[in-house]
């Protein structure tokens, strides 16, 4: 359909300081083919016509592999699709006549900036604490290949590696917590003998940042695994737990 | 690389949550098998009741560890949940939960505080006389006043026998805990960092029969005294 009527409920919030609501707008012309974000686009176009501020929101590669796009749309992180980041996410998706709810992901963690944008760097926070290497790169680092890897340990660590610190596993849990984030960033490297050196001490840096960020507490609904956009497993989290209880106990 | 932890993290707090979690599931099962045997004999009844009212190790050792895990459980859990509403200070205006997340694994405050509830029912029951029996009167012979027979089996069938809206209070409880289990259950073992492809499938199966067997026997003995005297 190449001419889909939408009513949009989405939140506006002028600054961070703002109280912010809801606000009704109709949208025309959408086809089905556009993603989610050109009908933003769209909306934009109208507001700036008829003199309106337009609405904000975060998004870069429109690939889906930046991370950056970040609406709750009708109820779900990313929208009804699974493992689809917004921009990924097309308007085939919906009817016509549909109302859509567009509201940014709610975290105290992740306070709102303006409309749809939300700061996001509490995940930034939590990968200086401890999601790296202290490897001396200088010269002399010898053949990545000269260290054996099983294939099953390769294949998880690229798995948590998929992760593109999007926030989705935040905004979907019931208790916006961050272990599936931090689950994937410590099962990346512990997985792997360069990063096991280090394994320890990052699950509880990482953790104790991810806690004084105001993150809330995982209680194993698995809500954020089935809302990732890269599929990003629960097992991470078990492994965190795991990393963080050796590390406690040793 | 040095370490930043200060103090029990928010991992830390859950492996606890787990750990009385799985003290509280074994107890769940010592207290069923116990109370099975009503059904079966109420000589054999008499005697293991006895046996675990009386016994050094049971009431100096593990008694204190399940008051201590049921306290703890219970006010870190409230706590807990407490802590994750102050993590979301602004709600989202749709939110569709049951799109990504068991109803069990979502309202586990209401499920234990249904539980809750019922143990303040079952302590004001059995608890509370058998402490005034045995503390406050001092009597730890086990008997009926005036007997040579044993109390525990009068006393469970007395609470139960035309007592429909008591029965019901039971089944209800029983259910919400049933609720609890589904989740609770192989989510401990998550907590505590165990997740495996080979066995966590078979975990979540044990932790469906565990809790559906496990009410549903405490069920059965409310019914059958309820029905059968």
């Amino acid at each position: 359909m190449d001419n889909m009527n939408l009513t949009l409920k989405i939140w506006r919030q002028k600054n961070a300081q703002d109280k912010g609501k809801m606000t009704d707008y109709n949208v025309t012309g959408i086809s089905e083919h556009m993603s989610f974000l050109e009908m933003m686009d769209v909306l934009n176009e109208q507001l700036i016509n008829s003199g309106d501020e337009p609405v904000a929101f975060d998004h870069d590669c429109r690939e889906g592999i930046c991370g950056s796009c970040s609406m709750f749309i009708n109820g779900e992180a990313h929208g009804p699709v699974k493992g689809t980041t917004t921009c990924q996410l097309h308007m085939r998706s919906f009817s016509d006549g549909d109302t859509i709810y567009i509201e940014p992901f709610r975290a105290k963690a992740f306070p709102v900036i303006k409309d749809l944008i939300v700061d996001r760097s509490a995940f930034d926070r939590i990968q200086h604490a401890g999601g790296y290497i202290s490897i001396n790169t200088s010269g002399n680092t010898q053949d990545a290949n000269a260290t054996p890897i099983p294939k099953e340990n390769a294949d998880l660590a690229m798995d948590a590696a998929m992760c593109i610190g999007c926030g989705a596993c935040v905004a979907t849990c019931k208790n916006s917590s961050a272990m599936l984030f931090v689950g994937a960033k410590v099962s990346q490297y512990a997985l792997l003998p360069q990063g096991q050196v280090e394994s320890k001490m990052r699950a509880q840096n990482m953790v104790a940042q991810m806690d004084a960020e105001g993150f809330g507490n995982c209680t194993n609904t698995g809500a954020c695994m089935v809302e990732c956009p890269k599929g990003i497993d629960l097992s991470n989290i078990a492994r965190l737990n795991r990393e963080l209880l050796s590390g406690s106990l040793t | 690389m040095a370490s930043k932890v200060q103090g029990l993290t928010s991992i830390g707090r859950k492996v606890i949550m787990a750990l009385t979690g799985f003290f509280l599931m074994f107890f769940l099962l010592q207290h069923l098998s116990i109370n099975m045997m009503s059904v079966v004999s109420a000589e054999l009844f008499n005697e293991v009741s006895h046996f675990m009212g009386t016994n050094p190790i049971v009431q100096g050792l593990l008694q204190p560890i399940l008051i201590f895990s049921v306290v703890f459980h219970f006010v870190w859990g409230m706590y807990l949940e407490y802590q994750n509403n102050q993590a979301r200070e602004i709600k989202y205006a749709m939110y569709k939960g049951s799109a990504n997340a068991s109803w069990m694994s979502r309202n586990m405050i209401i499920s234990g505080l249904a539980v809750l509830a019922f143990l303040a029912l079952h302590f004001y029951d059995f608890w509370i006389p058998e402490m005034n029996v045995k503390y406050i009167q001092g009597d730890m012979s086990g008997m009926l006043s005036g007997t040579e027979e044993y109390r525990y089996y009068e006393e469970l069938v007395h609470k139960f026998k035309g007592q429909p809206i008591r029965v019901v209070l039971y089944i209800i409880s029983f259910v919400m805990l049933s609720l609890h289990l589904l989740h609770g259950f192989q989510s401990s073992f998550q907590s505590v960092g165990y997740n495996s492809t080979k066995y966590t499938p078979i975990i979540k199966i044990a932790g469906n029969i565990f809790a559906i067997a496990i009410p549903a026997g405490f069920v059965l003995v409310a019914l059958v005294h309820f029905l059968s005297h």
